[in-house]
């Protein structure tokens, strides 16, 4: 039996309706996944990095468990397959430099792999980072940076060595959570920095006052971590329904949203959100592509985000 | 390295709640069926509070001690260093203590053991209690299931309740309750930083057989000669 040609327009555009209301979500990041991945070059060498990369603080610390360094592997191999290349490790960080040496391993040792690590130690700076070198089983760092500028003055000048001496491609410093932003600053002023790390997020903008230009004018690389609060802003958004203009920067998830709100100020290279759960390294892969927000965008993500947390 | 003080517990505390008590269930599928032996050390405690005399106070320091050494090697030493570059540290505070509760089972004077009767036994012997029986169910109240139960003897914090109440029980020198009463601040703090509903337990039992220690001082002191067994506090 054939149904009229009018009858049959109407089922279809009403089962169009019901597919694009019901599943508007579920496509949409297939969607995103097509538009290229947004790079920012490292101002020093114009090498083309992802503006967004993997943290690994609390999330990798599993010691030996099997079971979760397992999951770690999935969350790895979903961070590549999305895109990704820079992961950032500590030897502060308990054994999540051993996980991801286990993972990088497990994946066999993906080319893609931008690895940045840190010297965090009031000694032997290049003992640590061989213990480094050979939990992560790597040939040589990419990036190593003075974690929290720990002994500064004697670890600055062994990474500016190991450049020189081609054993280390970039130098950096990193703090977090706002801390000892003056001898930041005086670090990125008079030293040859390729990278410097620091906390941002729609909440904690300090750095846009001082560090951010500083860093364009020094053309230095900026690497964003906390960009959740340590899953504070993820947790308290949680549930809440995304804002009808999220559509128009491609986002599905709040995550998304924070993540494109770091990495559309045009000073940051790379934010390293950290998570144990591959969806989610998945989907904050996704941040790196599509349309970044507008100065007129961030401003309604940082009122939207301060209303609902 | 003045930087140090730039860190927060936050910054140093570098796992996750998950992590944290997973380690549990590793260390109880590792070390079963030692569970065991710590049910029957657990009750040979209960005997010597009911019994109370001079060498059942000796058996109980004997058996906290082995108990004190096995969670410093096992959890603190084995596992919990794997996550947390302060648990070496812990190890050694462990067996510390071991070594103050040998000096304390091996003393010529033996640590009788107070009655568990009145208010002072009795908070005593209830924190003996929860270490043994309640403390292994916060990891069913709260969802995480039996896996990953604490267990006395086997970890860290139902092992520390049990001590402070043998130690209120002993009426311990001070020196005993230093490592313990520092463990309750430490694992307060690490449970309330990951934000556990169990966080206010080791705390407030630090607390509370602070509290208790105090007032059987006081009422210690006038006591007369012939309470021989409550004089080793000095």
């Amino acid at each position: 039996m054939s149904l009229p040609s009018i009858e049959r327009r109407r089922i279809l555009t009403a089962a169009l309706q019901a597919m694009l209301a019901a599943g508007a979500c579920a496509f949409a990041p297939p969607l995103l996944a097509q538009q290229p991945l947004v790079t920012r070059p490292i101002p020093s060498s114009g090498e083309q990095l992802p503006v967004v990369g993997l943290g690994s603080w609390i999330t990798f610390n599993v010691g030996d468990d099997a079971q979760a360094r397992a999951a770690c592997t999935e969350v790895v191999k979903a961070f590549f397959a999305g895109g990704g290349r820079l992961i950032d490790s500590s030897p502060m960080y308990g054994s999540a430099q051993s996980v991801i040496g286990d993972a990088l391993a497990r994946l066999q040792h993906p080319q893609a792999l931008f690895s940045a690590d840190k010297v965090w130690t009031g000694s032997n700076g290049a003992a640590q980072i061989e213990t480094s070198r050979k939990l992560w089983r790597i040939p040589r760092f990419d990036l190593l940076q003075v974690h929290n500028l720990l002994a500064i003055d004697a670890q600055l000048p062994l990474l500016q060595r190991m450049k020189a001496t081609k054993r280390l491609r970039y130098v950096g410093i990193t703090t977090s959570e706002g801390r000892r932003h003056g001898e930041i600053v005086k670090l990125m002023e008079s030293q040859p920095l390729d990278f410097v790390q620091v906390s941002y997020n729609v909440l904690d903008r300090e750095v846009e006052n001082r560090i951010l230009p500083l860093a364009r004018e020094r053309r230095i690389a900026v690497i964003v971590n906390r960009p959740f609060r340590q899953g504070e802003l993820t947790h308290s958004l949680a549930g809440k329904p995304l804002p009808g203009w999220a559509a128009e920067i491609g986002c599905t998830s709040w995550a998304q949203v924070l993540l494109k709100f770091i990495v559309s100020h045009p000073d940051v290279t790379c934010a390293i959100p950290a998570t144990s759960n591959p969806r989610h390294a998945l989907d904050n892969m996704l941040a790196a592509r599509g349309p970044m927000p507008d100065q007129n965008l961030r401003r309604r993500i940082v009122a939207e985000v301060k209303k609902l947390t | 390295m003045s930087e140090w003080w730039t860190y927060t517990l936050s910054d140093l505390l570098m796992f996750s709640k998950p992590t944290y008590f997973r380690l549990f269930a590793l260390l109880n599928e590792a070390v079963w069926p030692a569970h065991l032996l710590a049910i029957l050390a657990g009750l040979a405690l209960v005997a010597a509070i009911l019994r109370g005399a001079g060498k059942a106070g000796r058996l109980a320091a004997a058996l906290l001690a082995i108990c004190w050494i096995w969670v410093a090697w096992t959890y603190h030493a084995q596992r919990y260093a794997g996550i947390n570059l302060a648990a070496p540290y812990f190890a050694m505070a462990f067996a510390l203590q071991t070594v103050l509760l040998c000096w304390l089972g091996t003393h010529r004077r033996a640590p009788a053991i107070a009655s568990w009767r009145g208010p002072l036994g009795g908070l005593a012997f209830g924190l003996v209690l929860a270490g043994l029986l309640v403390y292994p169910l916060f990891a069913v109240f709260d969802g995480r299931g039996w896996q990953q139960a604490e267990v006395f003897g086997i970890a860290p914090d139902p092992t520390v309740a049990v001590t402070l109440g043998m130690l209120l029980l002993w009426r311990a020198p001070w020196f005993l309750w230093i490592l313990p009463l520092l463990w309750c601040a430490v694992s307060g703090a690490t449970l309330m930083e990951l934000r556990s509903p169990q966080a206010w337990v080791m705390p407030a039992a630090g607390l509370l057989a602070l509290a208790a220690m105090f007032i059987a001082r006081l009422r210690m002191r006038p006591l007369p000669r012939q309470h021989q067994h409550t004089s080793v506090t000095g």
